[in-house]
């Protein structure tokens, strides 16, 4: 039995068999096993490499029927590899003599061979080294587990190990019977982070070994509430999960039951819940949680797609099916927020030196005028279909608003002289995510039909704080009182100004910050479908009264630990039984 | 006794235009294989190390590229047919491989 502990995705507990993703280019750490495994390891090793030389002859007879033997030769000098015995001995001498895993045995001796390549001086040979690491990485999936063109294909549900997920890869996991997810990658707050979260099944991230700690096969608890996972738990454990597996389920059913109600307090003040969502068919599970409406839609992800960019009229047919799926409830478009860690690097031949202060958000639409006007088109013909608003993400200064929303008047001329009639008075507002458009907060609401906060990226901004970067993560506090103060300055402005204000960042979907922001005075939050039923049990809990005392004394503390011993401790007096 | 401990060497130098790369490497050690005698091989004109003659991995950090001088060792009761065979096929150009 082996703990790991990780930062939380998603809350819950999930138990199955670990399918591990392959490896692709880093380095498998180092881990040693007990002497009495040895024997296992030895096996999974051979096993592995039968399996890798199985495959190869295959690849080669298919090779040799449709593309000629020339290119099944190709593969000739890797199945000579597997099958060197002198290679496979120094494999096996390791995990033999020094007790190291297979998995670190394999990859350690291949590597040592990488170098050597490199080393050479006929630039064929160097070439080589190509081979070497393709035929490691075939080693290391045999000896790691199942590869990720079977996910598709699941036939019962898994527990999903990889070293880290691109956000498309978590997107495409929305159609499988993957239960759980461990990462050895990721920050709370990255976009992979968000989309599990979305997912809305227990997961671990920053687990920073998992997938060579776990193989493929093992069973695995993820315990998405204590930010844990357990690899080979023991009977005893096993069974405390599987009556916790069930206590989950019950849980679930209790929050269901409030999905009916108003999220109003003791005192009769009416909060508003909307659910942040990424693909249009969200938007119905959303309503089906008991959300007010769809406070945040993060259109880029039908950008990250392996066609690229959706014609006007693909997009069109999906913001139409969010509108429609939330039901005459008011639905907040965000234009595309592309940048950063999402599209625009893999496409640029220059890679940013410093992306997240790069060319991101609404300076690439900006620069890309073409491609923003599609979306434009597109959101523009899909508002007469409901209660739409539209948001430009990350603005920054009053020029890029007006820019942005200049860019939407020609739209509308644009297609007024085709004859298409469109909502000349659609709500334009801004994602406020900057510490400098927090500073002219006021100039803003002169401007802006509305501002949604978006906390993720302005804690980043303030606080200075890579939020992927695990060595740097925690210090990314929601708690910070600078966070605080720049919040409740936001809020008192827009309310000043009557300019409406909602908060769409994860803190918002927190439990341990309702209080806070309900005693600021926002009235509408944007949060994951999944984080609904809490937040509004605490909020039917509690008198504004109550909310705004804990705001005033929230804002009263010097350092982030004091904000949230205290946020928990007056959380904790309203849920008592509930983990904050 | 004396049969198994029989060695054979032969130096040979490398005429096919692309050296020992992957084919020529494999066709190297399926001949090599079919002996009982160990093989080893150097690379007399890099002063290389000694590597595995039955090895695809250690085969191809010889380096052995056009008008290198490999020297083949056998050592075992086939010794002199092994160096032989091996000989001929390098000499060969690799029967074209």
């Amino acid at each position: 039995m082996e703990i790991l502990r990780g930062i939380s995705v998603a809350p819950g507990v999930a138990i199955g068999e670990a399918v591990v993703l392959e490896a692709e280019d880093y380095r498998i750490p180092y881990r040693t096993v007990p002497a009495e495994e040895v024997a296992n390891e030895l096996s999974r090793l051979a096993s592995a490499f039968e399996k890798s030389i199985d495959e190869l002859d295959k690849q080669a007879v298919w090779l040799n029927a449709h593309l000629g033997h020339d290119a099944a030769n190709v593969f000739e000098w890797h199945i000579g590899v597997l099958k060197d015995e002198r290679l496979r001995g120094s494999i096996e001498a390791m995990v033999r003599e020094e007790l190291a895993a297979a998995a670190y045995s394999a990859s350690t001796v291949m590597r040592k061979y990488q170098q050597r390549f490199l080393q050479m001086s006929d630039p064929l040979l160097v070439e080589r080294i190509r081979d070497v690491q393709d035929i490691e990485r075939r080693l290391l999936r045999n000896i790691l587990g199942e590869a990720r063109e079977d996910l598709a294909h699941l036939s019962k549900p898994v527990i999903l190990v990889a070293h880290d997920l691109s956000p498309t890869q978590t997107a495409q996991l929305a159609e499988t019977k993957v239960a759980g997810i461990a990462l050895d990658a990721g920050a709370a707050t990255s976009h992979t982070a968000i989309l599990l979260r979305s997912l809305g099944r227990p997961g671990v991230i920053g687990l920073k070994d998992v997938s060579s700690r776990v193989s493929g096969g093992d069973l695995v608890i993820i315990d998405g509430s204590n930010q844990l996972i357990i690899a080979n738990p023991n009977e005893a454990t096993l069974d405390e999960y599987r009556q916790r597996e069930m206590a989950f389920v019950r849980l679930a059913d209790e929050l269901d039951e409030l999905k009916g109600l108003p999220a109003t307090t003791l005192d009769g003040h009416r909060v508003y819940l909307c659910s942040n969502i990424e693909f249009p068919r969200e938007a119905r599970v959303g309503i089906a949680k008991g959300s007010d409406g769809i406070g945040l839609y993060r259109t880029e992800f039908l950008f990250l797609r392996p066609e690229g960019a959706p014609t006007e009229e693909e997009q069109y047919k999906a913001y139409v099916e969010a509108i429609r799926g939330a039901d005459g409830r008011p639905v907040t478009i965000r234009t595309f927020d592309l940048g950063a860690d999402k599209y625009t690097q893999q496409r640029s031949y220059e890679q940013e030196r410093n992306p997240m202060l790069g060319l991101r958000s609404i300076r690439y639409s900006l620069q890309n005028l073409d491609m923003f006007k599609v979306q434009l088109r597109a959101i523009l013909r899909a508002a007469s279909h409901g209660q739409v608003r539209m948001m430009f993400p990350l603005i920054n200064s009053l020029m890029e608003f007006r820019q942005a929303k200049m860019t939407v008047h020609d739209t509308i001329e644009d297609l007024e002289e085709t004859g298409v009639q469109v909502r000349k008075d659609i709500p334009i507002g801004m994602m406020l995510e900057t510490p400098a458009a927090a500073i002219q907060v006021k100039e803003f609401c002169r401007e802006v039909s509305f501002i949604s906060i978006g906390t993720n990226d302005l804690i980043q901004y303030l606080l200075a704080v890579d939020r992927g970067n695990e060595r740097v993560s925690q210090f990314y506090s929601p708690s910070h009182p600078a966070v605080l103060h720049v919040l409740r300055d936001v809020v008192q402005a827009c309310t000043q100004s009557r300019v409406d204000c909602s908060i769409c960042g994860e803190m918002a979907g927190q439990p341990l910050y309702t209080l806070f922001l309900l005693g600021l005075g926002l009235q509408t939050f944007s949060m994951a479908p999944a984080n609904i039923p809490e937040v509004k049990k605490l909020i039917r809990l509690v008198t504004m009264a109550q909310a705004t005392r804990v705001a005033k004394r929230a804002l009263s503390f010097e350092t982030d630990r004091q904000v949230t011993n205290y946020l928990r401790d007056e959380t904790r007096k309203v849920l008592p039984e509930d983990p904050i | 006794m004396s049969d198994a401990e029989a060695q054979a060497v032969r130096e040979v130098k490398i005429g096919n235009t692309e050296g020992l790369h992957a084919r020529p490497v494999m066709r190297f050690i399926d001949v090599a294989s079919r002996f009982q005698s160990k093989v080893s091989v150097m690379n007399v004109t890099r002063r290389g190390e000694k590597v595995d003659g039955k090895s695809a991995m250690q085969m191809m950090l010889l380096e052995a590229t056009r008008g290198c001088v490999l020297r083949i060792e056998a050592c075992g009761s086939d010794a002199a047919a092994t160096v032989e065979a091996l000989a001929a096929l390098v000499e060969s150009g690799f029967h074209q491989a």
